[in-house]
């Protein structure tokens, strides 16, 4: 599937985006590892959506605005974003840090989102649930953190090794500390807004993520009202990578109501 | 050359079998291997020893700041800065330095500061730093925003020892209605400020600002990064800045041992300054000290060439060939230091006495001895025999 690359002016911030596919417009926002390693899935939700990809301000073409330092930050330049491009009843995607941009989007506003499916997301804070430390470790031993299966594991932290010093890593690790620093990648004011969301909500985690704990999933489906937990067998972190066609499956069942 | 002795303080009584047990000494090592007794004593053996130096004749004593390890007992340099503020009576007194930045208020620390200069004399040295990466974690504070909050602590702090208050300070990370220090410090305009760095070059440049020329202190490193550190601080002062920085804003610091002879020098330093390296130093990770945003996406690609390249220095051997160390007869080390002088063209050293596990008997030692074999003669050095340094073909990385 052809994406064709586009930058958008978002009231003078310069936000660079892939987009291709025909149908419902689909809003994916990435997590921490950005799309330099273009994921398929997006390929394959585009054979049935319009999908729109940006590089969060920071991470890939995209530059990053110097007053920026918030999570909110992120969540009012999507919304803009939407506004924009005069996106209705979007599906909204979110992996990680880009599910919490997500859920910090929906509790703003979510007059133009239909619905949210949110990839093991980052945002909340469950006492007790030790989340990675991704800042702390070197990259190629998150990569490997990453997956349940070893072999892919391995794979993913080779090139993650070869490549963590190149420019777009170095950037996009500032990028995802410059909103995830402290606390790390959660928003203590965000679990007592998630009550807002009034649209239908899937959250997907595996159950054998290291990164943030399965015990998250069930965290947010309390928090959000009427939200659906599929847990994933033998997944880590990247479900829509590591269980791309079960996540795709759930995703389609659940975008087609 | 005006030489100062230089303490970490480290906790000399770890277990060296924590080596095999945790991944660092610094942050993930459970505070429970910190025994208050034998901290006790190793404080104030400490504090004694920098005292010794101050009657032998040393230009000064050092301390700084490190949190949550066994590397450094001292998270607050400015408490044991003070136990020495009264007990110092001729040498300067250097914080080097103060992390002013890590603080969400670093009023605080201009406060004390100036408490010390105040009761001290006007010997205080203010050394202005980020913290090592680790702080970062420490803390809790984003290191994407290190070199802003840095400046502008900096720019805080100076204002505030050095204009008439109260007066409001609204920066982009600090804003404070009232700032009017009590007490002002006694030095004019203020202390002196230095800059002990890594090798950063926003550090660098910043510290070579002609409104600055702040003394840039190169610490423990080898000798091949010391001198590109130290030369891009001479540049930048030329290059970009027109002027020609002075030999006296430039200061180098590293551990010394001295023995009788060479071979006693070595087996001595051995076991204790492997251990710094070996035991003490090593990181969680390289993430752990080079945290996102803590430096520029350029320093870090450069930074992290060098440091691949001196990956493994784990022996005394090599340490000394690298220039890490100075170690061996005070005849050796004093021809070792004078070959760094006339490389380098550094008036500032920092001669680091006790380090790793090694004990009072033996840093005593060191001391008296360099004290009386190598002092009168580092003191005595100019930087007359500098050999000056090239601009590198190529603009500063």
């Amino acid at each position: 599937m052809a994406f064709e690359t586009q930058t958008l002016d978002i009231k003078g911030n310069r936000l660079s985006l892939k987009r291709g596919g025909q149908g419902e417009p689909l809003l994916y926002l990435h997590g921490t590892e950005g799309l330099s390693h273009w994921p398929q899935f997006l390929d394959d939700l585009a054979q049935k959506y319009d999908v729109i990809a940006p590089d969060h301000p920071g991470f890939g073409s995209s530059p990053t605005p110097e007053w920026m330092d918030d999570i909110s930050d992120l969540a009012y330049i999507y919304l803009d974003l939407m506004q924009a491009l005069n996106l209705k009843r979007a599906h909204v995607v979110g992996h990680s840090l880009g599910g919490w941009i997500a859920l910090e989007a929906a509790v703003r506003s979510q007059e133009r989102i239909g619905d949210l499916t949110l990839l093991a997301p980052a945002g909340i804070h469950v006492k007790g649930q030790q989340k990675a430390d991704i800042f702390l470790i070197d990259p190629d031993e998150q990569a490997r953190m990453a997956y349940a299966d070893a072999a892919l594991g391995a794979a993913a932290s080779e090139q993650a090794n070869a490549e963590k010093y190149q420019e777009v890593a170095i950037r996009e690790r500032i990028a995802s500390a410059r909103f995830g620093w402290n606390p790390r990648f959660y928003n203590p004011r965000l679990g007592r807004w998630l009550h807002r969301i009034g649209v239908p909500t899937l959250l997907i985690w595996g159950d054998t993520d290291r990164i943030f704990p399965p015990a998250y999933g069930p965290a947010f489906q309390s928090l959000i009202p009427g939200a659906e937990l599929v847990t994933l067998k033998n997944c880590g972190h990247l479900p829509h990578v590591e269980k791309r066609a079960e996540t795709l499956a759930a995703m389609q069942t659940f975008m087609a109501r | 050359m005006k030489v100062m002795v230089f303490y970490l303080m480290p906790y000399a009584d770890l277990d060296p079998g924590i080596k095999d047990k945790y991944r660092s000494a610094w942050i993930v090592l459970p505070n429970s291997h910190f025994d208050p007794e034998k901290g006790h004593a190793l404080y104030n053996r400490y504090l004694d020893e920098l005292e010794l130096c101050d009657e032998l004749g040393f230009d000064g004593v050092c301390v700084n700041e490190h949190h949550q390890t066994a590397y450094g007992m001292m998270p607050s340099p400015v408490v044991t800065a003070s136990a020495l503020s009264r007990s110092i009576r001729k040498g300067r007194i250097a914080i080097l330095g103060s992390a002013f930045c890590l603080r969400e208020n670093p009023l605080t620390l201009a406060e004390e500061h100036a408490m010390i200069d105040v009761i001290s004399g006007g010997r205080l040295i203010s050394g202005f730093v980020r913290g090592v990466g680790s702080e970062y974690f420490s803390f809790g504070a984003n290191p994407v925003h290190s070199l802003e909050r840095h400046q502008e602590a900096h720019d805080l702090v100076v204002r505030a020892w050095t204009e008439p208050g109260p007066f409001a300070f609204e920066g982009k990370h600090y804003h404070f209605e009232y700032v009017n220090l009590w007490p002002r410090p006694l030095q004019q305009p203020h202390p002196p400020i230095w800059c002990p760095s890594m090798g950063s070059l926003e550090t660098i440049e910043w510290a070579a600002h002609p409104d600055r020329k702040y003394v840039y202190l190169q610490n423990f490193s080898p000798r091949l990064a010391v001198a590109r550190y130290l030369n891009l601080y001479r540049e930048i002062a030329q290059r970009k800045f027109g002027y020609e920085a002075k030999s006296d804003r430039i200061g180098y610091g590293a551990p010394v041992y001295v023995a009788d002879s060479d071979e006693a020098a070595v087996n001595e330093a051995r076991p204790h300054i492997e251990a710094l390296f070996n035991i003490f130093l090593p990181k969680v990770s390289e993430m752990m000290f080079y945290p996102p945003g803590y430096m520029s996406p350029e320093s870090l690609k450069s930074v992290m060439q060098l440091k691949r390249a001196n990956a493994g220095g784990v022996k005394i051997e090599t340490l000394i060939e690298r220039g890490i160390i100075f170690c061996g007869s005070p005849d050796t080390v004093r021809s070792q230091i004078a070959a760094a002088q006339a490389e380098l063209g550094f008036q500032e050293f920092l001669c680091m006495l006790q380090f790793g596990t090694m004990p009072a008997a033996l840093s005593v030692k060191n001391i008296r001895l360099f004290a009386k074999e190598i002092l009168p003669h580092l003191q005595a050095l100019t930087d007359r025999d500098y050999r000056g340094f090239e601009l590198p073909k190529h603009a500063a990385e």
